[in-house]
């Protein structure tokens, strides 16, 4: 009996794409869970450095490194950190539309502004917007290392040091929950100088070897990556969780589907015999 | 109870060590330097080499490739580099990104010809394969 051929072979691709989306929605689920043990990792490390920047500021008040100084903006540059694959939901586009309405606000003050992509996605993004790219990288896979992001973070940060640019911006998805990332735009310099004042009550100083000033602009240079590497891991965090529930509601859609056309096709059987039982039955009658 | 100090080890991408010890040792750009409780307030940057941490009888070791190290009376931490610094290395990585970018905007088709490299590469090996096994079949 030839009953709905077609039907059955659209459930059977049906059901292949459902196994193919359901795997890809498990790796993401025990990847997340990595890079979420990464992401606090990192934690202790930018804390720690905060301390002592935050120490050394109030120590030398007079002493300010060109990283906290404001200057007048005519250049902003922006680090926008993306995943280097699809199949993640609206992640990377609630991003970049978040970052296009910074800039357009930034492009009206008449400020201009150069990208820093890491990323597949936002390299493709940015270059089809015809943004002035200064430095670009991808393929971080899943376990990113610091030594990934030291260039494109250098020359962003040379630029800020040569006058380029006046203001630096970190783009990257804020992992909130697994259900939840939301687009966080931050400023990284210059380092807001109240940020960096802690409570700090009584007044004393370190000895430094092998003086100040490098150490100081080691700490900051190191802040700056660890802030920057931080975002990296935190994204990939999100990108995990966004995939997971964009499989997941494939999955589940896949499953409405074929749940929809074996109604279909069982109805177009269960016709298919009653008209032959009542051919049978008339052609019987008739004899 | 000998006296002791808190020391964590943290790098950016995970931390290392978090406990106490009696002494620490660390290679300071300006030579080993010993650390013992109540030391003073001290900021330094340290140099490749091995951290050591001394408990007891026991000692262990880490090493470092680099990083600060930051000393107050209870509490010593070290910031270590998970990769090795060098002024000519950060450039070099700067200008490979540098480069990517100018790469990304140049190259247009890039991608494109990549997959068609691929695609060509692969029909080439079905043919040697083709002639592999005709050559098979004519012996």
């Amino acid at each position: 009996m030839a009953v709905g051929k077609e039907i059955r072979t659209q459930i059977k691709s049906i059901k292949n794409t459902q196994k193919i989306t359901s795997a890809m929605e498990m790796v993401a689920a025990s990847k997340m869970r990595r890079a979420q043990e990464y992401m606090r990792a990192t934690r202790p490390y930018a804390s720690k450095i905060r301390n002592v920047i935050g120490h050394l500021a109030h120590a030398h008040p007079e002493y300010k490194h060109s990283f906290m100084i404001e200057r007048e903006v005519k250049r902003a540059g922006f680090i926008i950190i993306s995943s280097d694959r699809g199949l993640c939901g609206g992640l990377n586009s609630n991003e970049f539309r978040a970052t296009v309405r910074k800039m357009a606000e930034m492009d009206k003050q008449g400020i201009e502004i150069d990208l820093c992509t890491i990323g597949k996605k936002s390299t493709q993004f940015f270059k089809r917007l015809k943004g002035n790219l200064r430095a670009e990288t991808s393929d971080l896979g899943d376990r990113p290392r610091l030594e990934d992001i030291i260039g494109p973070v250098k020359v962003m940060l040379d630029a800020y040091e040569n006058g380029e640019i006046d203001q630096l911006f970190v783009v990257y998805n804020e992992f909130v929950n697994t259900m939840t990332q939301s687009p966080q735009i931050e400023q990284l310099l210059p380092i807001a100088a109240n940020e960096m004042e802690e409570e700090i009550k009584h007044h004393w100083d370190y000895i430094y070897e092998p003086d100040s000033k490098t150490v100081l602009e080691g700490l900051m240079m190191r802040y700056i990556e660890s802030l920057v590497y931080q975002g990296v891991v935190e994204n990939i965090a999100c990108e995990m969780a966004a995939r997971m529930i964009a499989m997941k509601s494939a999955t589940d859609n896949a499953g409405e589907l074929i749940d929809g056309l074996e109604l279909v096709y069982n109805k177009a059987r269960q016709a298919a015999i009653t008209q032959e039982i009542s051919e049978i039955v008339s052609g019987a009658a008739a004899v | 109870m000998a006296m002791t100090t808190h020391v964590d080890i943290v790098s950016a991408e995970e931390e290392i060590f978090s406990g106490t010890a009696e002494m620490v040792y660390a290679p300071a750009e300006m030579g080993e330097v010993g650390i013992a409780p109540r030391h003073t307030q001290m900021i330094t940057r340290l140099k490749a080499g091995e951290v050591r941490l001394q408990t007891g009888d026991e000692e262990k070791t880490f090493f470092v490739s680099g990083g600060i190290l930051e000393v107050q009376p209870h509490v010593v931490t070290v910031l270590a580099d998970t990769a090795v610094r060098a002024h000519d290395l950060d450039e070099a990585q700067a200008l490979k990104a540098k480069e990517k970018a100018e790469q990304a905007l140049k190259d247009k088709t890039s991608d494109i010809e990549y997959a068609k490299a691929q695609a060509d590469l692969a029909e080439a090996a079905a043919q040697l394969r083709t002639i592999q096994k005709l050559r098979k079949a004519a012996k």
